[in-house]
């Protein structure tokens, strides 16, 4: 049930060599990828398409979607340029390029592209490129967050706002579950046109097809395959009497696959979980050693300080003490002089009034 | 081992798979190196208390 | 009214409209879970995201940047006098976070599965898949980190002490996981090179995104500084009082000094992909406003409110700086997505849209208000005073 596993550990090593087409010592970043050998896919020629809308009425049918307001063989629809949506995968606009008397048209459903943006954007890996070259998609592991429609270059996925519980995308699948069931030979647009304006096949022989279409009519296409090339290909293609940019095409998307967009920032993830933990702890010891030698010297500046308060405080106060002492010598001195003084003076007067004591006597 | 890639996208999800792995495993063995690193001025911190 | 009356009073015109906008928001949650997204929102196959991812996910995770910021300033850079602001910092992102999840509800398709990206089926090719992954790590990073606040509330010292310890792996283990997503956030759109305009659209976008985090961060701290000064002020302790201007001028030279390397990798991203010709069309005028009203000018006043030490003047520009991350990231995910479709397929939120996301905004905001006026927040726990 579940696809290949994450776990791919064991692999990692090996895997740098083992590109699709087995080129063994090329590395990754160089390395490319063909798509499946036998992936199939359709080739729309829009010289050939009358804008019937049978294919949109074989697709509603096939995938019971809902029936729509307006019934398929209304062509008053064409009025109005129309997308893909929810109840219906794919859609025929009527144009009326400049280079054309007559009115073009084109049909639209999801390129299945070789290698799909909506599956290198999901995150659940709900979208799936297979073998025979659809793209399909697994509601039963969609979140739902439509990142897969952000990055669709074409637009095609469509959503179930409407639907409260069971939201899900919308899109053409190639119908890859029909056939694989075996219930269809052929996709249900292409079985349905009366024109052939569809034709079904491996990728590698529709190219082939066109361009042989293209010798045999010269001045009936305009060069070049759209899809060919277009996102790193598609699996649907066309070709059109027109400019490709007068259908509504996009010409400016450039070949790159969708994965390439975001692989380089994804590469940048992994270098920063390798070097910010040891840039930042090193920020963080250099300024915790910073600190530390800080307090040290602080730390060493007082305690020098503090030595020296104490050896000045010491000797001021023995300068003190001795001045202290002395002049407690002086005072001692000067108190015993005092006092010898102040005892002589009374054994003085002591004597003194005797005299008187005499005198008053004789 | 010789599983063949067929699109940048498989391949893709298997390299990143395995980097988001490693990028786990370096995280972790970022804090246990970190304590080996520093485990002696520790102790000396403990001991010169 | 008197002022007696008005203290013990639970209406207040706060509470009034937090109350309006509430009931309000609660039924078009109702609306939106049994109506799906189609009953609230003006989403199309066309615009697939709108407002909830544009406001909710990347303004939310850019305005609440301040949680790696603080923390890393504070631990990691040395500026530890102002631990002070980490608390706060670490809480609002928290909540910031937390609230981006709980918005993301709203948002996808089928909420109850949004772990399966992450326990279920990994699509690791997708930069989502990156994000998913670090917010759940870093939501729990930030739990962690803010759980010492809680635990001294509850006086469970031990296990405080003990996630205490880890502050300085937490710190890292969130720059690093900040790094990823936030950059990551811009490195979504460069899956969608046909649909963003060119200006906006670069190989540098994550880059721009991370820079411009920083910025975001480091003015939503000082911006929300701001505003708890003036409702949680009796909450705040001398300490963190004392410190607070001079935290203002450093978070303000810093964010000035990263908004003057931001408009540069601006403009080599424009060099880069020669895309001056686009800036003479309407939307090259409009990129020049994002650019010199919203990245020069704050980046000129900061300066200016640093040096002359004019805490308004921060103050304003940070509010500007802000107002100025919410704009680019607005550009990027709806005014210059899918600029080339015709006017009436681009998007515009219906109020259901807008009402939603102030209902979350108001939901974090009674949070913040909740925990702040009980926790340790804008003060150091007596018991816990000597630490830092
Ligand atoms: S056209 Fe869009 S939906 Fe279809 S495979 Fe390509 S990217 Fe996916
Ligand atoms: S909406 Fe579904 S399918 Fe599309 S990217 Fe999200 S999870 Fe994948
Ligand atoms: S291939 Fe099948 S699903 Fe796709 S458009 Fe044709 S009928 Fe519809």
């Amino acid at each position: 049930m579940k696809r290949r596993t994450f776990l791919g550990l064991m692999g990692a090593t090996a895997v740098g060599a083992a590109a699709g087409t087995g080129v063994l010592a090329t590395p990754a970043e160089a390395a490319h990828f063909e798509g499946y050998p036998d992936a199939m896919g359709v080739l729309f020629d829009a010289t050939r398409c009358i804008g019937c809308r049978k294919c949109e009425a074989a697709c509603n049918q096939v995938n019971d979607l809902e029936q729509p307001e307006r019934p398929f063989d209304d062509l008053a629809v064409l009025e109005e340029k129309r997308r893909t949506h929810a109840e219906s995968y794919t859609i025929v606009n009527r144009f009326q390029p400049e280079s054309s008397s007559i009115p073009v048209f084109l049909k639209t459903q999801c390129n299945h592209c070789m290698e799909p943006a909506c599956a290198s954007a999901c995150f659940v890996r709900a979208f799936k490129k297979n073998p025979d070259g659809s793209v399909t998609y697994d509601a039963d592991v969609c979140v739902g967050c439509r990142y897969c429609m952000v990055a669709c270059p074409f637009n095609v996925p469509a959503y179930t706002y409407d639907d409260p519980i069971t939201p899900e995308v919308r899109k053409c699948h190639m119908c890859h579950p029909h056939m694989a069931a075996g219930k269809r030979s052929l996709p249900g647009c292409v079985e349905a046109c009366p024109k052939e304006a569809l034709t079904w096949g491996r990728r590698d022989d529709l190219l082939r097809i066109a361009r042989d279409r293209m010798r045999a009519n010269p001045g009936k296409y305009v060069d070049g395959i759209y899809g060919e090339r277009e996102m790193g290909g598609t699996n649907w293609l066309y070709i059109s009497g027109v400019p490709f940019e007068e259908l509504g095409l996009r010409t400016d998307l450039g070949v790159k696959p969708a994965p390439e967009f975001t692989k380089g920032a994804l590469a940048g993830v992994a270098m920063v979980v390798g070097l910010w933990p040891v840039l930042l702890t090193g920020i963080y010891g250099m300024s915790k050693l910073n600190a530390k030698d800080a307090r040290k010297a602080q730390e060493a500046a007082v305690s020098a300080m503090k030595a020296e308060c104490e050896a000045d405080h010491q000797a001021a106060m023995k300068q003190a003490q001795e001045k202290a002492a002395k002049d407690k010598q002086a005072a001692v001195e000067r108190e015993v002089k005092k006092a010898l003084e102040e005892a002589q003076k009374a054994a003085e007067a002591e004597q003194a009034p005797n005299q008187d004591k005499d005198g008053d006597a004789s | 081992m010789e599983h063949a890639f067929f699109t940048l996208q498989d391949f893709l999800t298997h390299t990143k798979g395995s980097v988001y792995i490693l990028m786990g495993l370096a995280l972790a063995g970022f804090v246990g190196w970190w304590r080996f690193l520093v485990a002696r001025d520790e102790e000396n911190h403990k001991n010169v208390r | 009214m008197s002022t007696e009356t008005n203290k013990t009073s639970l209406i207040t015109p706060f509470n009034v409209i937090a109350f309006v906008i509430c009931s309000v928001g609660l039924y078009l949650t109702v609306l939106r879970f049994t109506g799906g997204l189609a009953a609230v929102s003006n989403l199309t196959d066309y615009n697939p995201w709108g407002l909830w991812i544009g406001f909710d996910l990347l303004c939310g995770v850019a305005l609440a940047a301040g949680g790696y910021v603080t923390s890393s300033a504070v631990y990691l850079f040395g500026l530890k006098k102002y631990h002070g602001a980490v608390r706060p910092a670490i809480l609002t992102a928290f909540l910031g976070y937390a609230f981006v999840v709980i918005a993301l509800h709203y948002d996808v398709g089928r909420p109850w599965r949004l772990v399966y990206p992450l326990f279920w089926q990994q699509g690791p090719t997708s930069v989502l898949f990156e994000i998913g992954l670090c917010v759940f790590l870093y939501l729990s990073v930030l739990f962690l980190e803010f759980c010492p606040a809680a635990l001294e509330w509850l006086g469970l010292k031990k296990l405080r002490n003990l996630l205490h310890s880890a502050t300085i792996a937490l710190t890292i283990m969130g720059v690093v996981l900040s790094t990823m997503h936030q950059s990551s956030l811009g490195a979504l759109y460069l899956m969608a090179p046909s649909k963003l305009h060119p200006l906006w659209y670069s190989g540098y976008l994550p880059v721009f995104f991370f820079v411009s985090s920083a910025v975001a961060g480091l003015s939503m701290v000082i911006f929300e500084g701001t505003l708890s000064h003036r409702w949680l002020h009796h909450k705040m302790d001398n300490h963190y009082l004392n410190e607070h201007d001079n935290f203002v001028f450093s978070f303000a030279r810093a964010a000035s000094w990263v908004l003057l390397g931001y408009f540069f990798i601006k403009v080599f991203g424009i060099a880069a992909d020669n895309n001056w010709k686009y800036l003479g069309t309407p939307m090259g005028s409009w990129f020049l406003v994002e650019m010199g009203v919203f990245v020069a000018l704050p980046c000129l006043l900061y300066a200016i409110g640093a040096r002359e030490r004019n805490l308004a003047l921060c103050k304003w520009t940070a509010a500007l700086a802000v107002l100025g991350i919410v704009v680019n990231r607005f550009n990027v995910s709806m005014v210059a997505f899918n600029w080339q479709l015709p006017a009436a397929e681009r998007y515009f939120p219906s109020w259901h849209e807008v009402w939603i996301s102030i209902f979350i905004v108001t939901l974090l905001v009674l949070t913040f208000r909740f925990i702040s006026t009980r926790m340790p927040i804008f003060y150091t726990h007596p018991d816990y005073q000597d630490e830092h």
